[in-house]
């Protein structure tokens, strides 16, 4: 009941009319994968030089989505522009006019977009994966491997899942310079340097992004960890759902 | 039909909107009026679920607005004219708008032609002027053909023509049998288009009536006499109860006595009449009179915070506050004026409930003013 094809014509067409969308998405798919790909290259070539741990755990899949971490900063502006921009530039006014009902309007708009999201991520998984094993030479890796798959598609689900927790923080904070204020050091500085710390690792783990990238790695690390995978994923998931329900009770309690 | 039922909103400490209870009706434009800050957008907002009532209710065509399966199909509303995301073209922005409520797709260049925007329709709405913005605004409550249209003052930042154009539409809307509300702060803009008037001030419903009707009750009537002898006439008039209040260039206005009765009186007296005429005052200065009524309770419940009932500080306060207020605003004004004022019609007109008439006090006199020029 809550998505009707009426209001997602209507978000469909909200979402491709402005031109935001086109170069958030653009940057994400361009930067992940062309620097992915460099890195690979740089691996490829400075592959004797690596130490001898190194070498064993070296992860050839992972490593070919290794420029996610700052392509993830786009898809991030994309799923905040999409939802504060609705009330940055006034628009929510109107829109809440038209579709009275929070959840059809907030749910709808986020289908929307998660789905552009979905295939972009999805876009770019493939992409990097396949560029950057060409490019790391005899120390690639095949799709056909155990666990390769899943970590190419995990990494397009990890792309499409920080759109969708960056659009739940922004209907909770519902002004696009906070929500980009907050979400960028975050995932950018703050979650990546505290889990390089190594008290504060044991609680970084848990962070949306640290958990769910656990999810395109098919030689797991050295630490140990406390969950696989898709438990990784999971965590991740509960964050987004934390988020939405946020941004939900947000949009229906406060005055637009 | 719009109904409102004890409809409050509170922003922190500030009641924003007090009790608000009428029916605006169709077939007829209902001009919505209070000064700034009264209340009016806040209501509107509240009419469309914008924002949530503290308490009462709003129903549209009897049910709440929440429950209305496709909105803008029973009601159009232009809030405010920059509620649009500046970087979508207008054509798209309608589209929108129009597709989450199955309105087909033509009706949007439809209605970009009703307002003359078809020409820049594809242009993203960023570069709008004002006018460009508020026709944009209007396109879009026109949208769904409702039966309902709401207005915030949408004059505002139009030129001449365009204002001309939408006091024509909404007339034409209201002909059609359609309910048309729209807001505003000045009298004078209400009083060419709308056939009756809701007034409120500090979010207090102050008026409901018809547009004649308040004409009838509100427009105060006065005798204007210039006389080269005042201090004659003064006692002339004072010996049969009358007390005249001094314009701004001298002459007496005279509010309880008809012409003929006052030409017939000065002649007895041999008193000199250099004037004498019948004056009506405009609508503008009935409704600056009751909207003064809220401002000066506004003015009275601030400053007198700390003033209990019969306190003589407390109820001096807002006097010397107004005479402070005063000098500023009247300028070089001759002195005699401000005695008279603050003593005589203010004082009646209240009934001379101490402390309160002040601000009201205050208002006739900007009008006063204002009408003097
Ligand atoms: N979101 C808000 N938060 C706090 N106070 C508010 C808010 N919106 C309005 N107010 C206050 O409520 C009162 C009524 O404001 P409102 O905008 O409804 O007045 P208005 O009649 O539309 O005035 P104007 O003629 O200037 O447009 C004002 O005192 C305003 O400061
Ligand atoms: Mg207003």
């Amino acid at each position: 009941m809550i998505f009707t094809p009426a209001v997602l014509r209507s978000e469909w067409t909200k979402v491709r009319s402005v031109s935001s969308t086109m170069w958030t998405l653009a940057s994400a798919l361009l930067v992940t994968v062309a620097l992915s790909a460099g890195l690979c290259a740089l691996t490829n070539a400075q592959f004797d030089n690596l130490s001898q741990q190194d070498r064993l755990t070296f992860d050839a899949a992972g490593t070919s989505f290794s420029g996610m971490f700052l392509g993830q900063l786009a898809v991030i502006v994309f799923g905040v522009l999409v939802v504060a921009g609705e009330y940055s530039s006034g628009m929510i006014r109107t829109s809440l006019a038209a579709v009275p009902q929070r959840a059809a309007f907030l749910f709808s708009k986020l289908a929307v977009a998660t789905a552009l999201a979905f295939v972009v991520g999805m876009v770019t998984s493939f992409a990097s994966f396949f560029l950057g094993q060409a490019l790391l030479g005899s120390h690639r890796t095949g799709i056909g491997e155990p666990g390769v798959l899943r970590a190419v598609f995990g990494a397009g689900l990890y792309m499409t899942l920080i759109a969708l927790f960056s659009m739940g923080v922004a209907a909770m904070l519902r002004s696009p310079l906070l929500s980009l204020g907050i979400l960028m050091p975050f995932f950018f500085l703050i979650s990546t340097i505290l889990a390089a710390v190594p008290v504060a690792k044991d609680v970084a783990r848990y962070f949306p992004d640290q958990a769910g990238q656990k999810i395109m790695q098919v030689v797991p690390s050295s630490d140990g960890s406390a969950y696989g995978p898709w438990g990784g994923l999971g965590i991740m998931c509960a964050w987004v759902a934390v988020a939405l329900l946020g941004g939900y009770l947000v949009m229906s309690r406060r005055d637009a | 039909m719009i109904e409102l039922e004890g409809l409050t909103k509170r922003f922190g400490d500030k009641l924003a909107v007090d009790r608000l209870t009428f029916t605006v009706r169709p077939g007829v434009v209902t001009g919505f009026l209070g000064p700034n800050g009264a209340g009016k957008s806040t209501t509107m907002r509240m009419m469309l679920d914008l924002d949530h009532p503290t308490g009462g209710e709003v129903r549209i065509d009897g049910r709440r607005y929440a429950r209305l399966k496709e909105p803008l199909k029973y009601i159009g509303a232009l809030l405010d004219a920059k509620a649009v995301h500046g970087g979508r073209s207008a054509y798209n922005h309608l589209l929108c708008l129009a597709q989450s409520n199955r309105i087909p797709r033509s009706r949007v260049d439809e209605v970009l032609d009703v307002v003359g925007l078809s020409a820049v329709a594809r242009q993203r709405t960023k570069g709008f002027s004002l006018g460009m913005g508020q026709r944009l605004g209007i396109a879009a409550a026109l949208l769904g053909d409702p039966e309902i249209l709401m207005f915030d003052e949408p004059v505002n930042g139009l030129d001449p023509e365009g204002i001309h154009w939408i006091r024509h539409l909404m007339k034409r809307l209201a002909a059609e049998g359609r309910t048309v509300f729209v807001s505003s702060h000045l009298m004078s803009e209400m009083a060419l288009t709308a056939g009756h008037l809701v007034v409120i001030g500090q979010g207090r419903l102050l008026a409901d009536t018809s547009m004649s009707d308040f004409i009838g009750q509100n427009s105060r009537s006065f005798v204007r006499v210039r006389t080269p002898e005042p201090e004659r006439l003064r006692d002339v008039l004072s010996a049969v109860g009358v007390s005249p209040q001094v314009a701004a260039d001298g002459s007496f206005e005279v509010a309880d006595m008809e012409a003929a009765k006052l030409g017939e009186l000065a002649a007895q007296h041999h008193v000199t009449l250099h004037e004498l005429s019948p004056q009506q005052a405009s609508l503008e200065e009935a409704f600056m009179r009751m909207t003064a009524e809220s401002v000066e309770y506004h003015a009275h419940s601030t400053a007198g915070l700390a003033d209990a009932p019969g306190d003589r500080e407390g109820a001096a306060a807002p006097r010397g506050l107004e005479e402070g207020g005063d000098g500023g605003v009247a300028g070089g004004r001759e002195d005699g004026r401000v005695g008279d004022r603050v003593g005589d019609r203010v004082g009646d007109r209240e009934g001379g409930r101490e402390g309160v008439p002040v601000w009201g006090a205050d208002w006739s006199a900007k009008r006063r003013k204002g009408s003097a020029r």
